[in-house]
């Protein structure tokens, strides 16, 4: 039965996937005018634009293209940029680096911080402090990623000239300096990432406080905090493990900002001037990296929670 | 007979607290702390600048009055001028048009696309229930912003693709909970018997499945409402949403970033304006649905 509910998850898995390039793909299909014209531009003629869309493969039909155009991506081929022609696999390769590192330290930290405060404001719910961190993360959800770069901005490097403002990063950063280059972007999309986790942890926790076993721990008179961590938190598990996985969609677009604050030279950044410029190929891929990568995240969060529910790891 | 009076009076006055019947269900009054009435107090607020904003303010958002880029408060300029030197807070006040007319113009698309399929699939069934929800899963499937980028790229931005893509990605969920919330109304005994009464399809969804479904959709566009204003925002903020020299909050933070560094709060007012609708919608919805038992914020989540 878990055998069969995991392979379940991965079909379902890998059908997103599928579900998510033809998204991709239409996407960025569907706009007035073409790859060739644009590439022309002024000076295109209706004979070099019939030349050039054959070269590309333009005058193919769509489904067509989208197959060739998705057996190249699973082959590893990218395509080209269409601004300077560059191949897209080197333009994402060390970006790609870059903001997985930043997205990785930013998990590293936030996810145990978020368990722990969570946790702890269960624990003692109504007190000062779980109101402070219920309204403090209420209102870090609330308000868009940039509000509170720029605060930091404001705090740590106007006013305190703790940091740099900017994260420049040339590449061959040491130790230190590498530090601190990181530190604000670092330190923005920990508190997003956090403040959701943090919430949803407490009332999954206090969700589960309500359920029959923990009552009938209650009328035993096991101490509160015995309580939480023997039999709450076990079972909260499967849900934390959800939110967790939940939490990346804010990491994703905490990503895209912070990168473009801080001009740190990661995925993101590299995505959101291929929007800008229109430079279609690089937007498909990006697009499909991400979105990959988030898919392939949620799929293990969704496994790590049926192998977390004994019920289901050792069926009747 | 003074005795008799007042008997009379005290059924009277029995009578006076039944003005409905008595078994009727208790009418909902919304009671809200005091973290509540602030809030609502500051929706209010911008509601109206959205309303008289533009006779209010000091200048015009495009007018450039001040002597220089980046300027601290001073005469008339209260909040000090941006990196062309124009008003700082005629432009935020002109900007909640944009930001917050825009966002709501937008939810409001996403709830008649959103709650038309969702109740449909709900009481259709069947296949009709199986298509729609697969396509709105794999939809669901992606981060909002990955979606945004993706339609910018392909369609340009101006403001109506900008509600059109922020509608159809936030209908997405309007859909999850408005079917949700049909298949369960759709089940219960009164809907069972109209049913046998013999009333249409029509009338079971308009007199018996949107009213009871209209309370926990109400808290929700709150909820929804703020998401679209972040989503907004954050596309204008990347240069991607609403287009200069028009002023959104959004937009507004990116002009004036590079003053941050020589100390100038350009790019902090309009945060903070965002910061404060924003955080006070969520407040309101947080006060409502913790007196409506919680139940409601489960569904929600």
């Amino acid at each position: 039965m878990m055998t069969q509910m995991v392979l379940r998850r991965i079909g379902i898995g890998f059908a997103t996937l599928i579900v998510v390039s033809i998204i991709v793909f239409i996407g960025t299909s569907v706009l007035p005018g073409d790859v060739a014209q644009i590439i022309l531009g002024q000076s295109a003629t209706p004979a070099t634009l019939a030349q050039l869309r054959s070269e590309l493969g333009l005058d193919q039909p769509g489904y067509i293209r989208y197959f060739i155009w998705l057996g190249d991506m699973a082959s590893g081929d990218l395509g080209t940029s269409k601004a300077g022609g560059a191949s897209i696999v080197s333009l994402t390769s060390g970006r790609l680096g870059n903001t997985m590192m930043m997205a990785g330290i930013v998990s590293l930290i936030s996810i145990p911080l978020s368990v722990a405060l969570g946790l702890w404001a269960a624990m003692h719910p109504g007190t000062w402090l779980d109101r402070v961190i219920t309204f403090g993360t209420l209102s870090t959800i609330s308000v868009p990623e940039f509000f509170i770069a720029t605060i930091l901005v404001l705090v740590l490097a106007v006013e305190l000239h703790w940091l740099p403002a900017i994260a420049y990063m040339s590449g061959d950063e040491t130790g230190w300096q590498l530090m601190k280059a990181l530190a604000m972007p670092l330190l923005t999309l920990v508190i997003v990432v956090s403040a959701q986790m943090i919430r949803m942890t407490r009332a999954g926790i206090l969700n589960v406080m309500s359920s029959p076993y923990i009552e009938m721990a209650i009328l035993k008179g096991v101490p509160r905090r015995r309580i939480i961590l023997r039999h709450a938190l076990l079972n909260a598990i499967g849900p934390i493990v959800n939110v967790i996985a939940l939490n990346l969609a804010y990491l994703v677009s905490g990503v895209v900002i912070v990168e473009t604050i801080f001009a740190y030279p990661g995925l993101a950044k590299l995505m959101i001037d291929g929007v800008q410029t229109r430079d279609l190929p690089l937007v498909q891929a990006c697009a499909m990296i991400f979105c990959a990568t988030y898919v392939v995240l949620i799929l293990i969060a969704d496994v790590a929670s049926i192998l977390s529910n004994p019920r289901l790891r050792h069926p009747k | 007979m003074t005795e008799n009076n007042t008997r009379e009076e005290e059924v009277l006055a029995k009578l006076d607290t039944f003005d409905e019947l008595p078994d009727a269900p208790p009418k909902r009054r919304i009671k809200l702390s005091w973290v509540g009435k602030i809030a609502v107090a500051v929706v209010v607020f911008w509601m109206i600048i959205i309303v008289i904003g533009p006779s209010i303010a000091p200048y015009h958002e495009m007018d450039m009055e001040g002597e220089d880029g980046f300027l601290d408060a001073y005469d008339n300029f209260y909040l000090g001028t941006d990196y062309l030197g124009r008003d700082t807070l005629s432009r935020i006040i002109f900007g909640a048009r944009n930001t917050i007319g825009i966002s709501i113009l937008a939810t409001l698309l996403a709830y008649c696309i959103g709650i038309t399929l969702g109740i449909a699939a709900a009481v259709k069934g069947g296949w009709i229930d199986m298509c729609i929800s697969r396509i709105n899963d794999s939809i669901l499937a992606l981060p909002s912003i990955m979606l945004g980028l993706i339609a910018i790229a392909a369609l340009g931005s101006s403001i109506s693709i900008l509600i059109g893509i922020s509608a159809i990605i936030y209908a997405t969920s309007v859909f999850r909970i408005a079917r949700a919330l049909g298949q369960d109304i759709m089940v219960q005994d009164y809907v069972e018997a109209a049913k046998a009464r013999g009333e249409g399809l029509w009338w079971i969804i308009k007199s018996e499945v949107l009213p009871n479904a209209a309370m926990p959709l109400a808290t929700d566009f709150g909820l929804r409402l703020v998401f679209v204003v972040l989503f907004i925002s954050s596309l204008s903020f990347l240069g991607l949403g609403i287009q200069p020299p028009a002023s959104d909050w959004g937009s507004m933070v990116r002009e004036n970033l590079q003053g941050l560094t020589y100390g100038s709060y350009a790019s902090i007012w309009p945060a903070c304006a965002i910061a404060t609708f924003t955080i006070s919608i969520n407040l309101i919805v947080d006060d409502i649905s913790a007196k409506s038992g919680g139940s409601l914020a489960k569904k929600m989540v």
